[in-house]
């Protein structure tokens, strides 16, 4: 099994299939990296010769953030908009939906678990 | 869904115009304004502006950082007075 930067060992599946393992690659960079370097993007990753791997490695290092370094950016921006006390960094502090979502029902991913508030208007009380 | 790059961001002419004439005096004031929909440029950086939010003008000291992000991101429309126990006010 080929590995691409470290860790990452995609599998038998084809190669595009297999890049977009990696952790900020879909189908549409990996169809474009296979362009960009020539490599037919319908074989399967096992059967990449190693000089390949070693480009496709080399080319991702050089042209794309991915994996640690993206995660990286990705807490760094937030960080950034939690410190400059604007709106969507608020609403990041308190875990809230950012994007101006309904918060009224909903918006369990952010919010977590649902809090049950004793006696707090339910659907029971409001047939009264 | 952002503004068409073909525009430009929109900064209140007035606001810039301010800030371009404190900026040639040397001197630093607070700018009051309504506008909270002008993005924030780069000569805006240090000065500080009394953005309104509906109801008052609520102080804020612009940085590096917030370059890009429009005035009324930083002033908070909304009060909130929490949730639950009546015990509380």
């Amino acid at each position: 099994m080929p590995r691409v930067l470290g860790v990452d060992i995609p599998n038998n599946k084809p190669t595009y299939i297999s890049l977009s393992y990696l952790y900020g690659i879909g189908p549409f960079l990996a169809i474009q990296i296979c362009y960009e370097l020539g490599v037919d993007p319908h074989v399967r990753a096992g059967e990449l010769s190693e000089d390949e791997v070693s480009r496709i490695t080399t080319h991702l290092d050089k042209n794309y953030t991915v994996e640690g370094p993206l995660r990286r950016k990705i807490q760094q921006d937030i960080g950034r908009l939690r410190e400059i006390q604007c709106y969507r960094g608020v609403r990041h502090r308190k875990g809230l939906p950012v994007r101006g979502q309904r918060t009224k029902t909903n918006a369990r991913t952010r919010k977590g678990r649902k809090k049950t508030v004793a006696g707090k208007k339910g659907v029971k009380d409001m047939k009264h | 869904m952002g503004r068409s790059l073909k525009k430009g961001p929109y900064v209140d002419p007035r606001v810039l115009e301010k800030v371009e004439k404190l900026n040639e005096a040397g001197r630093k004031e607070p700018v009051k304004t309504w506008a909270r929909r002008c993005t924030i440029s780069p000569e805006f950086v240090g000065h500080t502006f009394l953005v309104h939010n509906g109801r008052a003008h609520i102080s804020v000291y612009v940085t590096e950082d917030m370059v890009g992000h429009k005035l009324g991101e930083f002033s908070s429309t909304r009060t909130f007075r929490g949730h639950g126990s009546k015990g509380k006010k």
